[in-house]
């Protein structure tokens, strides 16, 4: 599911760039959410493992996966504005 | 319950009310044109979209409803707010560059640009519409219920007046009004949650480890670890993942948000804001529920009905007083109110811009014309959702929520990254996709213990000999595969030459915008092969 590249323009290079930092960055959401849920799904106690007095695996990855969410986010605007906008705005000229 | 709940929360509320009236008396004057009705012109910041969006998103379920189930079963609530959290990024990688850079009111605008306008709005419409649809009475019927168990006002009486005070701010405040509304309920809701979260750490020098070593003290260890009891497991839990994520990924509610700011840019920094507020107000909400485990108690909070709804206003009613209690009720009532009022906009903006202006009217529909079929359709789904809402009273409607999120998997999600990113989508592949999704969902519900069981009470063994039997509460893992194979196969039966050659043009509109002196898709579609935008 790639865009299309029979046309080896410049914009389309800029397009296959574009869609494979979000597909990377989507697939490393989805892994690390999924993992979480087939953990969740068929080995419960993998997450149930107390690892400390009143820690278990389960509340380490639960708020981890929210701050990866965000970090995800921030990762992806970070590399829209610094290189993905410039690289529009050079060949708007 | 204290004696002054019906005195301190409805003077709060009230002021909320008052505040948000008068913001959309002041944006009534600016609301003319579906520009400003539908996106307030893009005149929004990137921050202000951030809060509201976290505003549109953040529903009373995931203050007072995850709170309760954190306190009765400890870490399973967390897996709730972790998939309304998760389908933010995917949001944001896939679907908010495309769409805010080619699409003007709604998401159909994506979808339509390469394809026949009227018959994919129509299909779009059908899916956006069922989505907000079961929302909103979800929705309504909740805040009917919580309503009358934070304030004592009758329940019809509760669905009344939310009806009225939505209805207010959509009918002449648009998005600008309902924008302020979003923003001040998420600055309070947050502020609420922080307070409180704030509160139970003091009470364990603020170290988060020592509040869930005193849960597992009084309750077992297992409060800490994933229960069974309201997560599913196995290939359901998959399935509700799959709904949570991508659903949350493609409502249209949130969607349309990224169109009130001025450009991709801003649309993209607003969106991991909301990332961020709302990742922020689960971690509260965690600390809140198990704050309320150890400081208020399973029992208590179980006793006060409201099938622990109770447990965040309690905890705050126990730490803070009643005054306190009467700000978190407040809250809880405003939080209702801007959800209903966010989705009723975002109904109004399907039934206005994709049904009437390009399937009625094929796009040519002069503005009086189109801001008179806005306000109508506001009071069109207005009534529906207080009709609706007091027909379902006392039904569990809770369904109707995953639901919502199932349809907008399966039926949204799908075309939307297809339209975008396969040249051979076809119209009859992408309205039959999105037909399959939405059919798909709603029979196997109707099918599945969740209606059967739940809701007319059947018994499931009688259910279990019956061959049509669905044994799965959560639709997506069937439904979204379903669509996405029923878009790839109807479109390689049904090759659509014209669609195929608009993709460089589809493609260099992602890139570079609309264009200032281009047509906009969206009115005017792009006719040529190839026609690029005037920026180039």
């Amino acid at each position: 599911m790639t865009a299309s590249n029979s046309v080896r323009s410049p914009i389309a290079h800029l397009v296959r760039l574009r869609w494979r930092v979000a597909s990377a960055l989507s697939l490393t959401m989805m892994v690390i959410y999924f993992g979480f849920m087939g953990l969740l799904a068929f080995h419960k106690a993998v997450l149930a493992t107390i690892v400390a007095p009143g820690v278990s695996v389960a509340l380490i990855a639960g708020p981890s996966i929210i701050v990866s969410a965000f970090l995800l986010c921030a990762a992806y605007v970070l590399w829209a504005n610094k290189v993905y906008d410039p690289a529009v705005r050079a060949l708007k000229k | 319950m204290p004696s002054t709940q019906s005195g301190l929360s409805i003077a709060f509320f009230l002021s909320f009310v008052l505040l948000t009236l008068w913001i959309t008396f002041v944006a009534a004057r600016r609301t003319h044109s579906t520009t400003s009705f539908f996106t307030a012109e893009g005149r929004i910041s990137a921050w202000q979209n951030g809060w509201a969006l976290a505003g549109d998103f953040l529903s009373a379920a995931a203050l007072l409803g995850i709170a309760g189930i954190i306190t009765a079963n400890g870490f399973d609530g967390l897996v709730y707010s972790i998939g309304w959290l998760v389908g933010w990024p995917i949001m944001l990688f896939l679907i908010v560059e495309p769409l805010r850079n080619v699409g003007k009111f709604t998401m159909a605008d994506l979808v339509a640009y390469r394809l026949n306008q009227r018959w994919v709005r129509s299909a779009a419409a059908i899916g956006s519409l069922t989505v907000i649809l079961f929302y909103l009475v979800a929705q309504m019927v909740a805040t009917g219920a919580l309503i009358k168990l934070l304030f004592g006002i009758p329940y019809s009486t509760a669905v009344m007046i939310v009806g009225a005070a939505m209805l207010v701010y959509v009918l002449f405040g648009g998005m600008i009004a309902t924008t302020w509304v979003q923003v001040i309920k998420a600055i309070l809701l947050l502020a609420g949650g922080a307070v409180l979260a704030a509160l139970v750490l003091s009470r364990f020098n603020f170290d988060p480890r020592a509040l869930f070593q005193a849960a597992a003290q009084q309750f077992g260890e297992r409060v800490l670890q994933p229960g069974e009891k309201v997560v599913p497991s196995g290939w359901e839990a998959i399935s509700l993942a799959l709904a949570l994520m991508f659903g949350t990924a493609a409502m249209p509610h949130v969607l349309m948000r990224i169109y009130t700011v001025k450009d991709v840019r801003d649309a993209r920094l607003s969106i991991t804001y909301a990332t961020g507020l709302i990742g922020i107000f689960h971690l509260f909400v965690l600390v809140i529920g198990f704050g309320c485990m150890v400081l208020v108690g399973p029992t208590v909070v179980a006793q006060a009905g409201g099938g622990g709804n109770m447990a965040a206003p309690l905890l705050a009613l126990a730490l803070g007083g009643e005054a306190f209690f009467g700000f978190i009720c407040a809250v809880a009532f405003a939080t209702m109110l801007a959800v209903v009022a966010g989705l009723t906009l975002s109904g109004v903006a399907t039934l206005c811009h994709d049904i009437w202006t390009n399937v009625v009217r094929s796009g040519h529909a002069p503005e009086k014309e189109k801001m008179v079929v806005a306000r109508v359709s506001t009071v069109l789904i207005a009534a529906l959702a207080v009709t609706l809402g007091s027909i379902f009273e006392g039904q569990n409607v809770a369904f109707m929520v995953g639901l919502a999120f199932s349809v907008a998997c399966a039926a949204n999600f799908p075309t939307l990254v297809l339209s975008i990113s396969w040249r051979r989508l076809s119209t009859a592949g992408a309205v039959s996709s999105i037909l399959v999704g939405t059919v798909t969902c709603l029979t196997m519900i109707l099918l599945s213990p969740t209606i059967q069981v739940d809701v007319l009470g059947k018994s499931l063994a009688d259910l279990q000999s019956h061959w049509w039997f669905v044994p799965m509460r959560n639709p997506a893992i069937v439904a979204m595969p379903l669509s996405l194979a029923t878009a790839i196969v109807v479109s390689l039966l049904t090759p659509e030459r014209e669609a195929a050659e608009k993709f460089e043009a589809l493609r260099d509109a992602i890139v570079f915008g609309p264009g200032e002196a281009a047509p906009h898709p969206a009115v005017v579609p792009v006719t040529a092969a190839g026609a690029k935008p005037q920026a180039l």
